[in-house]
């Protein structure tokens, strides 16, 4: 069995309250900090585990502490990214629901190695049962003195508030998300400042993603140095995988970062393979935004080696045949699955999204939603998947915030791996209405389970 | 669209305000803007949408311009500006769902109620609309119904035909 560091217990009855969760170790981790570390410590411990963003940028957590400036006389703030929007990725909620002091407990230790003294968590505001958890797990921490003025009695005081948010995607960019926390529209802004410098409140702020904050709760407990032995190269401890699609077992798994991705798609431990005896297609591995591969691509890479579940394996072979980890969030496709009909689907999802404040993006993305619809629906031209490509590359780069590149890869990725079934949509227009593409040359290298 | 027509007056009774006053202490003085989102949720939780009258009433208490509350209000998509069924019921539309039905979850709603997307059934009860990914794609199809957003988990057309149900008999 895999190492859990944060879902371990995860099936304990009632662990969502104080009580259970402290009788399974809970809050040793604010103890310990509080007592015998100081901030710098704690900020040099996360250093020094190789934690990096679980968002999706997957950027060094404690790099990203260690950027934030200390003016004197200048609040500082740490703000928990709750925005869960990606497609494929549900982790956050689940860990929310379940295990809120994991979150309550990281943010408090968090916070206090960064000197913030109010704090919020934002939560995607279709949340709204996550929120009243978080707020109850909030009101218990507080009255057991992990929260509030004079934390255990070491003279640290830090009060913690749940922001919903209205619900849209792209209040999770960081920038977005502060100033949808200020009450305006969710636009991100020019960078730099970044927020280090000038985040909420035009004061020094990090902000961090929710497992990203939880993973600091198991680093200082078993310290840094056994943290950072699990997994691979600069892949280091557990992540959180949300997997959905057309797999036997869908749903939240916490894998020690190296696992190939084979053993997870097939093995009883996580997606139990493919649905109904299917045969696989393609998969989403890090949520909606990063290239979509083949079957053959995503088990193996272009080199022949085991793609393995890390940052750098997923990425392996660059754009032209590999992915990224991103959020984590992964979508698995058989056999029976239209490439073109996702395709148009995540691009309708990104032109719903935009914030319109970029034209490239805003403009952008409707032109692909439209030609993608009319492939989709076989009123396509052959000479639409150059002309897609054409704008994906001028929204790709061209944006303030990632959006456009988000919106820009899945399009281009798929075209790439997929162009003969884009081309099938075309030239068999009244047939790709009922029937299907199906596997052709990307076909799963596995025989078929039956 | 900011709906002016069905501008009824809109009265925010004393535990609402009060509601309101405990908000605006989250945020450091002069932030009071802070609260917007978390107000405009109590104010649709209560009166089911968000009119423009609410609107101007909000942006009075927190001394902004009422363009900065619609301006909020129009961007966000949870927000109503328009009258809606009791219960509206938000099917997730986005990719994973799809892999699993969710398209064909969809049409057997508009068929069940009787409505297009965003109408409101003539009772007054219901509407529904595709909304984008809700971060539940592992338990796809999903639905939402606010202002509780209680979830409904691997649906089925027969598990819409009961939800549908029990919320008819609730009234």
């Amino acid at each position: 069995m895999a190492r859990k560091l944060l879902l371990e217990h995860i099936n304990v009855p009632q662990i969502n309250t104080l009580a259970v969760y402290r009788e399974k170790g809970g809050y040793r981790a604010v103890e310990k900090a509080i007592k015998n570390m100081s901030p710098e410590d704690v900020v040099e411990e996360v250093k020094k585990s190789g934690l990096r963003g679980r968002g999706g940028a997957g950027f060094p957590t404690g790099m990203k502490w260690s950027f934030l400036a200390k003016p004197e006389g200048v609040p500082r703030y740490l703000v928990c990214n709750a925005d869960e929007s990606e497609p494929g990725t549900f982790k956050d909620r689940y860990l929310m629901t379940h295990i809120p002091h994991a979150l309550i407990e990281g943010m408090i230790v968090s916070s206090y190695a960064l000197g913030a003294k109010t704090s919020y968590i934002y939560v995607r505001g279709e949340m709204m049962p996550q929120i009243r958890i978080l707020e109850r797990a909030i009101e218990e921490a507080k009255a057991a003195g992990f929260l509030g003025k004079n934390i255990l009695g070491s003279g640290y005081d830090l009060e913690l508030y749940v922001q919903p948010g209205g619900g849209a995607y792209i209040c999770g960019e960081e920038t977005a998300l502060l100033e949808s926390l200020e009450g305006k529209r969710g636009n991100p802004r020019i960078k730099p400042p970044f927020p280090a410098i000038a985040g909420l409140y035009n004061c020094p702020t990090v902000v961090n993603n929710v497992e990203s904050i939880a993973a600091v709760v198991p680093i200082l407990n078993i310290g840094a140095e056994e943290y950072a032995k699990i997994g691979i190269e600069r892949s280091t401890g557990t992540k959180l995988i949300s997997a959905s699609g057309n797999i036997n077992k869908p749903g939240v798994y916490e894998i020690e970062l190296g696992v190939p991705v084979e053993e997870f798609i097939y093995s009883d431990e996580y997606c139990g393979g493919i649905a109904n005896g299917k045969r696989l297609k393609a998969v989403v591995a890090g949520g909606s935004s990063v290239p979509i591969l083949p079957a053959n691509l995503i088990l193996k890479t272009a080199k022949g080696d085991n793609r393995l579940m890390t940052y750098e394996s997923l990425a392996d072979g660059g754009f032209a045949t590999g992915t990224m980890l991103g959020s984590g969030g992964f979508v698995v496709f058989d056999e029976d699955q239209c490439i073109v009909r996702n395709t148009w689907n995540f691009t309708r999802f990104y032109h719903h999204e935009s914030c319109g404040q970029c034209s490239p993006c805003r403009e952008g993305t409707g032109w692909m939603e439209k030609v993608l619809h009319r492939l989709e629906h076989g009123h396509g031209n052959l000479s639409d998947m150059d002309l897609l490509v054409d704008v994906s590359k001028k929204i790709e780069g061209n944006t303030i915030c990632p959006l456009g590149d988000a919106a820009a890869w899945p399009v281009a990725s798929a075209i790439r791996h997929f162009r003969d079934e884009f081309e099938w949509h075309v030239t068999h227009g009244e047939e790709s209405q009922t029937g299907n593409y199906g596997l052709a040359h990307y076909a799963d290298p596995l025989e078929p389970v039956i | 669209m900011l709906s002016v027509k069905k501008n009824e007056p809109v009265e925010f009774q004393e535990d609402l305000i009060s509601k309101f006053d405990e908000l605006v202490k989250r945020y450091p003085e002069g932030r009071q803007k802070s609260a917007l989102l978390p107000m405009l949720h109590l104010v649709q939780a209560q009166f089911g949408w968000l009119s423009v009258t609410a609107m101007d009433k909000v942006a009075s208490y927190l001394k902004i311009e009422p363009i900065e509350v619609y301006e909020v209000a129009t961007f966000y998509t949870m927000f109503f500006l328009q009258p809606r069924g009791k219960y509206v019921l938000e099917v997730c539309r986005t990719g994973p769902c799809c892999l699993v039905g969710a398209e064909r979850i969809m049409k057997h709603i508009e068929n069940r109620l009787g409505v297009k997307e965003n109408e409101v059934t003539p009772d007054g009860l219901f509407s529904w609309r595709g909304i984008e990914c809700v971060a539940a794609c592992g338990m796809g199809p999903v639905l939402q119904i606010g202002p509780e957003y209680t979830y409904h988990e691997h649906l089925t057309e027969e598990g819409v035909d009961q939800l549908v149900e029990s919320l008819r008999n609730k009234g």
